[in-house]
């Protein structure tokens, strides 16, 4: 990592812990690093650009000067001179930006020449969260997660983008830059990380109240590991195990839950939320709004406008003596 | 066959053998405006609307900076709860909408339709009453969207409103009708001014004021007002489709039934990205007046800098789509516009270079204006160096829709527009009111804005490469980006304290100021011939040009033209290019019915909000003001 880079970094890195960073000077795969280059040498450019000029303009304000009193008499020596100053300085520019041009456009070409992945995920938008899909040949090899897009390290996985209802924008800095989620579309990117880790992206285009509020976390794990974390997700859900869990799951399929969210292996199979099947393996609560604990998932349950105002999940009417069962159910969905 | 009403003597009478005092009396009568409410009412005078433009379009950038306040303090840090999320969006969406549609694009305009006829030396914009009609129409519609906003029904989607978002499913109610009706307001309004303008520079310059001695400002406005025609239109379908979308059921940009959310935003920015040069162009008009009257001699490199000012206009509209890298448009194409958006740096790299050549060989005369002209330099060549990390395909997927392009184009509006403009107000404002401003309450001013200006906006630089998007309500404490954040709010804060200064000056210069006279600059334009504040006439002869800087060339007194009718309104029309006296035209009078027509056009726009039959029977008093409107009068010229 270069010195400023550092300094940018250290911080925010310190106060974010083990949340994985979001810094696009912070690059931790293949095509961040390629954008971080580009970043640091247009900003090279940019820097010595603005500093010539500002000594430029010093020195035409400071120079020493006997000019005539009328402003209509010139110098044509002197004309003829600043014409070729202006005018090398025009030249300069020209092949700056011709440099910066072929530049820009190698690094295009390898950023997005190839799509190829031994793994390719469907990213869906929604308002405010992320539905994420592993496509597989075979159909009983297909699940749906949400918010959390675990991959291998080392390899390029394929991400296809598209979007339910208004455009999002998938970003996760500190691996790849950013691309559309449109509806009606579909955009591709390769994603790929160098080391395990916890990287944090978010929506980067404006997609309603709580644009704010949606993020999603890219793990990355050594190859066995994730194969590890595949199989378990493409489990169904684990039964319940004590009184009050079956009791939280006799709740959560008469209650409105159902309506929305699937839970595989029960009947609950609806398509508008997310994915509850392994709930409690998430690390975060409300596209990574809150983490993942009993008391956010309390709040959450009971009253998810209140916490994120803006989403599309209602405040859901339970007593105390449903409520516990229902969060002790929906723990036990590892 | 008709025959020509008899006229009375005095109306045959010519300026050729009045003595200078009889002279100005009677040319202050037939041009002047009547006191009164109905002389207000029925104005046409280019300098009343021309002040009229420029008090709103500065009372609506308070608006837009009190939004923007609340904005900076709601994010000063993390899950503060000052706004939410509903009003939060209102406001970033109402500044932005604002500030571009009406205080930025419009004050540049009401500037030219203040400055324009004095500085090609003519007697008043052509086409007045279209004038009139275009202030009360851009009126009219900032008020509307501001009674909406009061009304909690603020527009919510964005100054770029991106579908599907502002479509009718994601986007009920009304808030987003009411900012695309705005839009047309603020079209219509500014394709009047562009006709006006490019017909008073083309066809009532002073004779003897070829293109060659055209001031860059006036050059900056004309080039501008082709852009607009241009420009404008695009978003005014862009629009109304997206109201019948929402209103009638078309469904142009609904995908589902064959439409493209994409469409949406290359109308948009096809207008968009000119939208920005139709700002910063005039604001280097601005800029050239101040560097040759305070550096003391005429721009370096006159025709090289009327041809980037072309060449700028013409290469903004091949920019449009460094706006979307991130749609995923073919790779091809998009770094063809890398490359468009890369050569916009070497018109505006000249013009540049050329102010400073001209600073280099003056004798710079520091004054508050040319203060604020140099902290364009500074800022403006910031805004510009980031525009071309922008214009990279690459690095704009990292930094686009970030703090980095907030700053970016904060560093070009600000920078590029507004700090020209706030010299422009320090230079002109003696022409316009007869006082000068306060020079050191200025000179406060001006390093007051500077500070605050960056202190402001260069963190939001680095809170962008550190993953801040931009448009969020709030964000996490453990982000990190709180420090920075609130560094900025401390700049803004400043910032808006610079502009309260302003006001200060203002108020009291209007009071107190120092006298100012003709020329107080020594400046050699046409519009410092005149008395300040010009008289309703604005010369008495009109003025002959025989130097691109007459006042200089002609330092005992201009040559003038004679042979004007005083006791009507009469211009001089010249050719196009080499300005020849070419006729003699009458100019329209006062009138009501621009005013008339602005407001039942109000109501058409406003009643097709709720039903697309308001454009059907809305648009026949409409037709009946415009029919009385242009009446005949019996004039000779009507036969």
């Amino acid at each position: 990592m270069r010195p400023r880079a550092g300094v940018a970094c250290v911080l925010p890195l310190a106060l974010a812990g083990c949340q994985g960073w979001q810094s696009a000077l912070d690059p931790q795969g293949p095509q961040a690093r390629s954008l971080a280059d580009i970043i640091w040498v247009f900003t090279g450019v940019a820097v010595a650009v603005w500093v010539l000029v500002a000594v430029a303009l010093a020195a035409a304000l400071l120079r020493r000067r006997a000019e005539p009193p009328d402003p209509l008499s010139r110098a044509p020596d002197r004309e003829r001179a600043m014409g070729y100053a202006v005018g090398g300085c025009v030249a300069l520019t020209l092949v700056v930006i011709l440099a910066l041009t072929g530049y820009s456009y190698a690094t295009q070409k390898e950023l997005f020449s190839t799509h190829e992945g031994r793994i390719t995920i469907l990213l869906t938008g929604h308002q405010f969260w992320w539905d994420v899909r592993y496509e597989d040949p075979a159909p009983s090899r297909v699940f749906s997660t949400a918010n959390e897009i675990h991959i291998p390290v080392g390899e390029p996985v394929r991400i296809k983008l598209e979007a339910s209802d208004v455009i999002h924008s998938f970003w996760v800095p500190s691996l790849l830059g950013k691309q559309d989620l449109i509806p009606g579309r579909q955009n591709l990117v390769r994603l790929q990380a160098d080391r395990p880790g916890v990287y944090r992206g978010q929506c980067a285009e404006f997609c309603g109240w709580q644009h704010a509020h949606m993020s999603l976390l890219v793990v990355a794990h050594p190859r066995e590991e994730f194969e590890a974390w595949r199989d378990a997700q493409l489990a169904s859900a684990a039964p319940p195990s004590t009184d009050e869990q079956k009791e939280g799951q006799r709740v959560f399929l008469s209650n409105p839950c159902m309506t929305c969210h699937t839970v595989r292996g029960t009947s609950a199979g609806a398509v508008a939320g997310p994915d509850l099947t392994h709930l409690a393996s998430r690390r975060m609560l409300g596209a990574g709004m809150l983490p993942l604990t009993r008391g956010n998932l309390a709040a959450w349950v009971v009253d998810a406008p209140g916490v994120k105002p803006g989403v599309h999940m209602p405040s859901i009417k339970l007593e105390p003596h449903e409520l516990h069962p229902l969060l002790a159910y929906l723990e036990g969905l590892k | 066959m008709n025959v020509p009403p008899r006229r009375h003597a005095i109306e045959e009478l010519t300026d050729t053998g009045l003595d200078a005092k009889t002279l100005s009396r009677m040319l202050a009568d037939t041009w002047g405006t009547r006191p009164g409410l109905m002389g207000a009412l029925t104005a046409v005078d280019h300098k009343i609307i021309g002040r009229r433009y420029i008090v709103t379009a500065f009372m609506f950038l308070c608006l837009a900076g009190l939004a923007a306040v609340v904005m900076r303090v709601q994010l000063a840090r993390p899950e503060s709860r000052v706004v939410g999320p509903d009003l939060y969006d209102q406001l970033f969406t109402m500044h932005g909408t604002t500030m571009m549609f009406l205080f930025a694009v419009p004050v540049m305009e009401a500037f030219a339709v203040y400055l324009v006829p004095l500085m090609v030396g003519t007697r008043n914009i052509a086409f007045p009453r279209l004038n009139a009609f275009s202030y009360y129409v851009y009126l009219f519609g900032g008020l509307m969207i501001w009674v909406a906003f009061a009304l909690n029904a603020g527009a919510d989607t964005g100054w770029f409103a991106y579908v599907p978002l502002s479509g009718p499913e994601n986007s009920p109610g009304k808030r987003v009708d009411l900012w695309a009706q705005m839009i047309t307001f603020t079209e219509v309004a500014a394709l009047a001014v562009s006709v006006e303008i490019i017909v008073t520079v083309l066809k009532l310059r002073a004779p003897g004021m070829t293109l060659d001695r055209i001031p860059l400002a006036v050059w900056s406005q004309l080039v501008t007002a082709f852009a607009v025609l241009f420009a404008m239109p695009a978003v005014m379908i862009a629009s109304t489709m997206l109201i019948m979308d929402r209103l009638v059921g078309t469904h142009f940009f609904n995908h589902a039934e064959g439409g493209d959310a994409l469409l949406w935003q290359h109308l948009f920015w096809f207008f968009g990205h000119p939208e920005v040069y139709i700002i910063f162009l005039p604001a280097t008009g601005f800029v050239s007046s101040i560097v040759v009257t305070f550096s003391r001699r005429p721009i370096f490199f006159y025709v090289g800098m009327v041809a980037a000012l072309v060449a700028t206009a013409f290469l903004a509209f091949g920019l449009w789509v460094h706006h979307m890298f991130a749609t995923g448009v073919p790779q091809l194409g998009s770094s063809l516009f890398t490359a468009s958006s890369m050569l916009i740096a070497i018109p505006s790299g000249l013009q540049i270079f050329c102010w400073i050549a001209t600073l280099w060989s003056g004798r710079p005369v520091y004054t508050t204006a040319l203060l604020f002209v140099l902290g364009f330099l500074i800022n403006f060549v910031a805004g510009g160096v980031t525009g071309v990390m922008l214009a990279s395909v690459p690095l704009d997927t990292q930094v686009h829709d970030t703090y980095f392009v907030v700053a970016h184009f904060h560093y070009v509006l600000i920078g590029g527009a507004v700090f020209p403009l706030l010299g422009a107000v320090y230079y002109w404002f003696p022409k316009f009111t007869g006082r000068l401003l306060d020079e050191r309450l200025g000179r406060w001013h001006a390093a007051t804005a500077f500070v605050g200006f960056n202190l402001a906006f260069f963190p939001m630089h680095i809170l962008g490469l550190m993953g801040m998007p931009r448009r969020v309500y709030t964000y996490q404490p453990e982000m990190g980006w709180g420090p920075l954040n609130m560094l900025s709010s401390v700049g803004a804060a400043i910032f808006f304290v610079s502009f309260v200064m302003l006001l200060w000056n203002v108020v009291a210069s209007l009071r107190n100021g120092a006298v100012a006279g003709p020329n107080p600059w020594d400046a050699g334009t046409l519009e410092w011939a005149t008395t300040s504040p010009p008289a309703p006439q604005n010369f008495d002869r009109i003025p002959v040009v025989t130097h691109r800087e007459p006042l200089w060339a002609e330092r005992d007194a201009l040559p003038v033209a004679t042979g004007l009718r005083v006791g009507v309104r009469e211009v001089l029309v010249t050719t196009a290019t080499d300005a020849t006296p070419d006729i003699r035209e009458t100019a329209p009078t006062p009138s009501i019915w621009p005013l008339i027509s602005a407001i039942l056009t109000a109501i058409a726009f406003i009643g097709s909000i709720f039903t697309p039959w308001a454009v059907l029977w809305g648009g026949v008093p409409v037709g009946a003001a415009l029919i009385a409107w242009f009446w005949p009068k019996g004039d000779p010229e009507d036969y």
